[in-house]
């Protein structure tokens, strides 16, 4: 697995755009690409997506292309899986990932083991895009970063990109993939900018991780939110600690030889992820590293996480429980 | 397998070999799971048989099914072969899923068959993804989903139904009102009389037809096959019939009695029909015996094979996980098998 690809080296045409409008790239490309892919869900026609990621798709494919659903995320979450098993590729957008506590029948027994129980015999092209995090005072049932739910289910891939390139890269993936794939997209950084390749011919392999930027004191492996917040924290600790900054983007298949490499390298490792610390996203890193890395290891991994808790509502309690750059900070003077 | 035409003489000679087949694999399924010769669970068919062949024989060929936990007598109308459904009953490679699903998990996707599923209530929001791929691919396609009257109660099959009259899909939905949902009876799960009463919150037809005559739910379906593939949207009919076999085998059934079961033996589907035939002088009491008997034996010989047939090499539980390349599934395998999953 080559991480060129992963961080958008080799293609020199590039953008500056936000995660929104690079996921909106990916979805134009693909849809102009393939007559077989179309995206749906509640209110991505007109409206264009809640959190705004559908934009004008529907003005220039039409609403048999960029269509509305009922609020029924069980039906039409279902109905995609049907609609894969018959010949289309389905791009269903759940408005909210703590929404998929009313689908997860359709994704836990039918999407992810179909497959499988049919002996093979059958391809589930579906890609689900979902939000994730908090920060926007939404609460609990609008906050929740559960995407270790899912990249735990056999069956499903599941990534969740840091950056816009990855964002591009991966959603074209996911859509290309003849397999099922949850993207999680953390609704903090859509508004954050960087360069994406342009060219339509840019994907990003599922199952790759990206060096996002070189160090060689510690490794920080990261994802969604964070991997933005590592890096800037990596650019303020530089001259003091060389920090290398890992945006894991793919959680199953996970890119461990990338992870391996690094930690070979600097013999520390802190992972970032903003979901919930108990048997979670970090868990997963850990296990891996520690299996086939333990000896490159000069120090305990630090995990950085919310703590077992929801995520509450007043501005107060919430800037408590998400986790940001200060707690990488914390973590790598643990270990450094 | 083609539509059949209920007008012709070869067409109700096999719609009586499709229902007598099913009747046949499922006595057999039956005695084998009695017998211990069967892992997991098998949920019978027999009584049920004019509602699957019925309504799968007023489909084309090209058409989906999703089916149910109860699924053999959907895979036997579908046309599928009755010796991979054995050899999946099993557990055995030659099975249609290589001995990964079992009795309720039969599925050919070629033929249009989605899938029985262990999942209560599950199929149709698959079979309206399947509508909506035939719509949205402008091709002649129906999806047709069977479900209990347990699985009315669902959730989503509410959403299913709703999507699929919303955005005036190919389907229909046919409920096999046996009248138990395990040992509930329909009536402690439903307040209402008539199941079919659904349609009317989705503003589709809906009719209740007798599931224990044939010709009945083939007409019902017929026309609710020309509907869909008309563009007009969804059909919901409720067939009324019967299981004559518990839930599951071993089932002890206190909630009902002998003289419940015979009053709908004595209007036993294939018996109605095959006399019906007799009368009309389509077929022959013998001609009958003779194709019971020669289904019977060929029953007899499947089963025999699919026992005689290879279990899957252990190694294929890590296989078809996905279409791409997923290197970390065999290396957990490999790091936990002592022999280091070499074979
Ligand atoms: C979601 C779910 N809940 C419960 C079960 C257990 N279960 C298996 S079959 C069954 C009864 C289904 O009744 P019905 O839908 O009427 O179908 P029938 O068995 O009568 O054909 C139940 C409760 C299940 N498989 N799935």
């Amino acid at each position: 697995m080559s991480t060129d690809t992963a961080s958008g080296e080799g293609f020199s045409d590039t953008e500056t755009m936000t995660v929104r409008e690079a996921i909106r790239q990916a979805l134009r490309e693909e849809l102009e690409r393939d007559e077989d892919v179309y995206v749906m869900g509640e209110d991505v026609g007109t409206f264009g997506g809640v959190l705004g990621v559908t934009g004008d798709l529907v003005e220039q494919f039409g609403e048999t292309r960029v269509r509305d659903t009922p609020i029924s995320e069980a039906g039409f979450t279902g109905a995609a899986v049907g609609a894969a098993a018959t010949g289309t590729r389905p791009v269903v957008e759940i408005m909210f990932s703590d929404f998929m506590g009313v689908c997860s029948e359709q994704i836990l027994n039918q999407m992810a083991k179909n497959r499988y129980m049919f002996g093979g015999k059958t391809e589930m092209p579906v890609t689900i895009r979902t939000t994730e995090g908090g920060g926007m005072g939404a609460a609990s049932q609008h906050s929740g970063t559960i995407h270790t739910w899912f990249a735990h289910l056999p069956g499903i891939m599941a990534v969740a990109p840091g950056t816009a390139h990855a964002a591009k890269g991966l959603t074209k993936s996911a859509i290309r993939s003849d397999d099922p794939v949850i993207i999680f997209e953390n609704k903090q950084i859509y508004e954050n900018e960087g360069e994406v390749p342009v060219s339509e011919e840019y994907t990003i392999p599922l199952g790759t991780a990206s060096v996002e930027r070189e160090g060689d004191d510690v490794t920080v492996v990261a994802t969604q939110r964070m991997v933005g917040e590592s890096l800037d924290l990596a650019e303020e600790l530089a001259g003091e600690t060389s920090v290398e900054v890992i945006d894991l983007m793919s959680l199953y298949p996970m890119d461990t030889d990338t992870l391996l490499k690094s930690v070979e390298k600097t013999g520390r490792l802190v992972v970032a992820d903003e979901s919930p610390l108990s048997y979670g996203t970090h868990a997963e890193v850990v296990a891996r590293v520690q299996e086939e890395g333990f000896f490159s290891l000069d120090a305990p991994i630090q995990r950085v996480g919310v703590a077992d808790t929801h995520i509450p509502f007043s501005p107060a309690l919430e800037e408590e429980i998400l986790p940001h750059a200060e707690d990488v900070r914390a973590a790598i003077d643990r270990v450094v | 397998m083609v539509s059949i035409d209920i007008e012709t003489e070869d067409g109700q000679r096999e719609i009586l070999r499709r229902m007598l087949t099913i009747r046949a694999f499922d006595t057999k399924a039956g005695e084998l799971f009695a017998d211990g010769e069967l892992p997991g669970f098998v949920h019978l068919y027999i009584g049920e048989e004019a509602v699957g062949v019925g309504a799968i024989s007023a489909l084309e060929e090209q058409d989906y099914i999703t089916s149910t936990h109860r699924g053999h007598g959907h895979c036997i109308a579908k046309g599928l072969d009755t010796y991979k459904m054995m050899a999946e009953l099993y557990g055995k490679r030659d099975g249609y899923c290589n001995g990964k699903g079992g009795s309720m998990h039969i599925a050919d996707v070629d033929a249009g068959m989605l899938g029985a599923n262990g999942i209560v209530g599950a199929g149709p929001p698959l079979a309206t993804g399947a509508a909506l791929t035939a719509q949205y691919k402008g091709e002649d396609k129906v999806a047709l989903a069977f479900f209990g009257d347990g699985a009315v109660a669902q959730g989503q099959v509410h959403e299913g139904i709703n999507l699929a009259a919303t955005w005036d899909l190919p389907a229909v939905f046919v409920v096999e009102n046996n009248h138990f949902g395990e040992a509930t009876a329909m009536e402690d799960q439903h307040n209402v009389e008539h199941l079919s009463a659904t349609a009317e919150a989705y503003d589709i037809p809906g009719f209740t037809v007798d599931g224990m005559d044939v010709t009945a739910v083939y007409e019902a379906v017929k026309e609710a096959r020309e509907r869909a593939a008309n563009g007009e949207g969804p059909t919901f009919i409720e067939a009324d019939t019967y299981r004559y076999e518990g839930h599951f085998e071993g089932d002890h059934q206190p909630y009902r009695t002998e003289e419940d079961i015979d009053l709908w033996k004595d209007r036993d589907a294939i018996e109605t029909f095959k006399n019906r035939l007799v009368e009309a002088g389509a077929v022959t009491q013998d001609e009958f015996e003779e194709m019971r008997d020669e289904i019977e034996a060929e029953i007899e010989d499947h089963a025999e094979r699919a026992k005689a047939a290879d279990y899957p090499d252990p190694s294929e539980a890590y296989e078809d996980m996905f279409n791409a390349n997923v290197p970390e599934i065999n290396d957990f395998a490999a790091r936990m098998r002592a022999d280091g999953g070499e074979r």
